[in-house]
């Protein structure tokens, strides 16, 4: 390693050493944001479990209601076998998740008002290892909400996969839904930069995401122009998987995986790349 | 990262704890800092003071890496922003103006989340977190969210978390704003006391000129972008003759007011709004 030499300009960077950028230092870092910050999010869920609570009414409402009705008007066809309140719950588990990660972009601005995001920005934490890490966090909260809907649905008696290894996918196909959309809700920040705005955005965006995917019924019920929607949606795949998993319906796994590491990869690059442009507004 | 910055510059032989030369930024058409020349010796307490909308946040955040020089270079204890963000920030520690704790976290956990950020390993956390707390007083009220804090609490529990990566440079951006009288003056207790114990080097930014000639080694009076003056608050003071204050010294050299005049009204909706925030978060 070559040093500024005693009396020499200090500012002269050409004579500070080039620092090689170990790919394996750089990855175990990102583990470890990522791992720091889905501490944090648990910290806050267990310094304040009402929002775990008042989560819970909608999906509740969901399968309790309209489940019901619906399960009983056969209105909605669903596979052989399956009653439409189990079709229903991965579709329900899969919005609850997509509500909470939603709620990501308005948190980054309200870090950014809080001065919290800058800090962040300050220390050793690359802006894609922050972003990951965010993602993450809401991946985390999205999961033990989905337990408290699953719990309903098992209430409700929708019994789904007892396979553990399928829970451990359902777990992170969940996880990486709520990854995409915290991502794009952050993206969106990025953009529109004040809260106020970004609650109108949020909300004009959830439901169209939400009716134009396969949560509430199968695809080949939607007319043609919704289908063609819904089949550029990640929620469809994710809800696919979902219901693959929980309650064994078909689906091709692989490609609804692909789909959603797809987005995920691309929503995290596109909120790192907006992130300065929110940050030093 | 395996290298740490203290490996590559070892203190005795770098000249200067901060070196910005030529430094330049624009927002669009409003050059916000132009061709800021500054050099902080290595345990000085600096200040860079000037009315809001002067630059001085800018300055902060290029030294900071959050923003890209358009022209010139920053080093912080000769490494060069630009090139080596992630060096120049594992030796800063930075407290910036709004009271930026969560208050949704433990005190303890405020500090624990930046000791992760900052690699700090596993088996020296714990304790190396109590004792930044320890540092600011903040022992017993540790296991408390940080949301019942008052103010100048918060300060302090920001500075500990500044504190936990043994920061040679602390850059402080307003480090008293919106704090009663009391508060401030404890916040300055603290922060000459680390300088004293640590030999760390401090940059703040303020515009409350008082607390600057108090509490500061050297200041730089900026204004409108630029630097008009620096030197030691009390050689300015001499310069202007008997029973000048450092007001009257920035007025000779702006000639223009704190507080009043043109320059307030450029600091713009921006910072109103940031003033407020802070406001609204001390209640």
């Amino acid at each position: 390693m070559t040093y500024a030499a005693p009396g020499a300009p200090p500012a002269v960077s050409a004579e500070l050493p080039v620092i090689q950028e170990n790919p394996i230092a750089a990855l175990r870092r990102l583990a470890s944001r990522i791992a720091t910050l889905c501490w944090v999010e648990l910290r806050k869920i267990r310094h304040d479990r009402t929002e775990l609570y008042t989560r819970a009414i909608q999906p509740a409402l969901w399968l309790l209601i309209y489940g019901e009705v619906f399960t009983r008007i056969h209105a909605i066809p669903t596979p052989k076998g399956v009653t439409y309140l189990a079709y229903l719950s991965p579709g329900i588990l899969a919005q609850s998740a997509l509500f909470i990660a939603i709620f990501y972009g308005i948190q980054i601005i309200w870090e950014r008002d809080a001065g919290v995001l800058t800090k962040l920005m300050v220390t050793p934490t690359p802006r894609s290892a922050l972003i990951t890490g965010k993602a993450f966090a809401a991946g985390v909260r999205s999961l033990i909400q989905g337990v408290v809907v699953v719990i309903i649905a098992a209430i409700l008696g929708v019994s789904l996969t007892h396979n553990p290894l399928k829970l451990i996918a359902a777990a992170a196909v969940l996880v990486m839904g709520s990854a995409f959309f915290a991502c794009l809700s952050m993206s969106i920040a990025g953009v529109a930069l004040a809260r106020d705005r970004l609650m109108g955005i949020g909300q004009a965006i959830t439901m169209p995401l939400f009716f134009s995917s396969s949560a509430l019924y199968p695809t080949r019920v939607m007319p043609g122009w919704l289908q063609a929607i819904s089949k550029v949606n990640p929620l469809t795949y994710e809800v696919e998987a979902l219901r693959g998993l929980l309650i064994g319906t078909t689906t091709t796994l692989w490609l609804d995986v692909v789909v959603l590491v797809g987005a995920m990869v691309a929503s995290i690059t596109c909120a790192s790349l907006l992130l300065p442009r929110l940050a030093n507004r | 990262m395996s290298v740490s910055a203290a490996e590559i510059t070892p203190p005795e032989i770098v000249t200067h704890a901060v070196d910005c030369v030529d430094l330049t930024y624009s927002f669009g058409t409003h050059t916000a800092v132009d061709h800021v020349n500054l050099s902080i010796e290595p345990g000085e307490m600096f200040g860079l003071l000037g009315p809001n909308g002067a630059g001085k946040t800018t300055t902060i955040r290029m030294l900071t890496t959050l923003l890209k020089p358009a022209m010139g270079t920053v080093a912080v204890f000769g490494i060069d922003a630009v090139a080596h963000p992630m060096l120049v920030r594992r030796v800063i520690g930075y407290v910036p103006q709004m009271l930026s704790a969560d208050a949704n976290l433990t005190g303890m956990e405020n500090v624990e989340l930046f000791a992760r950020l900052f690699d700090v390993p596993r088996k020296e956390r714990k304790q190396k977190v109590a004792d930044a707390l320890d540092a600011m007083g903040l022992t017993e009220a540790a296991a408390r969210l940080a949301g019942t804090y008052s103010g100048g609490m918060i300060r302090r529990l920001e500075l500990a978390q500044a504190l936990i990566n043994a920061p040679r440079l602390l850059v402080l951006d307003e480090p008293t704003v919106g704090l009663d009288p009391i508060a401030r003056g404890v916040v300055w207790e603290y922060i000459a006391r680390l300088r004293d114990e640590h030999q760390m080097t401090v940059l703040m930014t303020t515009h409350y000129m008082d607390e600057a000639d108090a509490y500061c080694d050297r200041v730089s009076l900026m204004h409108r972008a630029t630097i008009r003056a620096t030197g030691r608050p009390a050689d300015l003071r001499a310069g202007l003759g008997e029973g000048a204050t450092l007001d009257d010294v920035f007025r000779h050299y702006t000639g223009d007011t704190l507080g009043k005049g043109p320059a307030e009204e450029e600091g713009g909706i921006r910072d109103v709004r940031r003033t407020r925030r802070t406001a609204r978060r001390l209640g």
